[in-house]
């Protein structure tokens, strides 16, 4: 049953990372940090590993003359979330 | 990460996550108190500036009895008591949900904050807009019924980006906005119910029901 758990999720800022994202269209930097509470580094690692995934989507674009760059889930990234949170839910109700 | 407990609480976290990353959720209830006082307050001065009670079924025939300077006069004085009602409105609203913010330490200008002022204001603007129209055509008395229906659509709208309890009070307010077209000389009281006594309860619900989110 745990073998069903995905081992990439397997960090509290995954989790956050995702759960924000399944939830938005696309979401900033900024917008992460101020969620999640932790650093940039921290956050960055995170996205990268994520990204290597190709669980999240990375989108480079300009507002005005700044650049912005925001995340976005894949559908990989949707499959394999939804599919660990189900895992996760089979736990819990076999422990109890 | 192996135990249920901790499961749990990681699945608690994510919840939050993704309802604090969507939604505006430091709207502040006391605000919604304040905006119907103020709505009860502007609709009184009209009441008195029209020398109308509330249960006087002569609003429409008052508006279309109008004339001349007179009618200038009352076209300037709602006009007037409307805007002191809509930016006393915003001003409170606003900076009673950035302090309320500030106090859950959640962002108060983040994305989830912006998609809900824009969806708020596609039927409000088309709402105010139409209302342009009517005063254009000397239909005063359709104001009240047209500002009632596009806020209830605002609000449903809206609703998907902030509490729950916004989508309801939308839909009550779309119901008394058509009461208001369908008796328009009624509709003031049907205005001071839906943005005064309404906004009020509303108000003290949410407070209540959000207070220790």
């Amino acid at each position: 049953m745990i073998g069903e758990l995905n081992k990439a999720f397997e960090s509290r800022v995954r989790l956050g990372i995702m759960s924000i994202l399944m939830v938005n269209d696309s979401v900033d930097f900024l917008t992460l940090k101020e969620m999640l509470q932790v650093t940039d580094g921290n956050i960055a690692s995170h996205i990268t590993a994520l990204e290597k995934l190709q669980y999240i989507e990375i989108k480079k674009q300009f507002i005005g003359k700044k650049p912005n760059t925001s995340y976005l889930v894949t559908n990989a990234g949707r499959k394999a979330f939804t599919e660990h949170l189900d895992a996760l839910e089979k736990l819990i109700k076999l422990s109890n | 990460m192996e135990n249920p407990k901790e499961q749990l609480e990681a699945i608690k976290d994510m919840r939050n996550l993704m309802e604090r990353s969507s939604r505006f959720l430091s709207l502040s209830g006391l605000s919604g108190v304040a905006i119907g006082i103020f709505a009860l307050l502007g609709l009184s001065a009209l009441y008195l500036k029209l020398d109308l009670s509330p249960l006087h079924t002569g609003f429409q025939e008052k508006m279309v009895a109008l004339d001349g300077n007179y009618k200038d006069d009352i076209f300037q004085f709602i006009l007037l008591d409307a805007l002191a009602i809509l930016i006393a409105s915003l001003a409170v609203g606003t900076w009673m949900s950035v302090n309320r913010s500030k106090k859950l330490n959640l962002p108060s200008w983040d994305p989830a904050a912006k998609r809900l002022v824009i969806n708020l204001m596609i039927p409000l603007v088309a709402g105010g807009l139409l209302c342009l129209i009517f005063i254009q055509k000397g239909e005063l008395a359709y104001l009240a019924p047209i500002t009632l229906l596009f806020y209830g659509l605002a609000l449903v709208n809206a609703s998907k980006y902030t509490v729950d309890e916004i989508r309801n009070l939308g839909i009550i307010e779309i119901a008394l906005g058509l009461l208001a077209f369908w008796q328009v000389d009624f509709a003031l009281l049907f205005w001071g119910i839906g943005f005064g006594i309404l906004h009020i309860i509303y108000g003290l619900f949410i407070h209540t029901k959000h207070q220790n989110k």
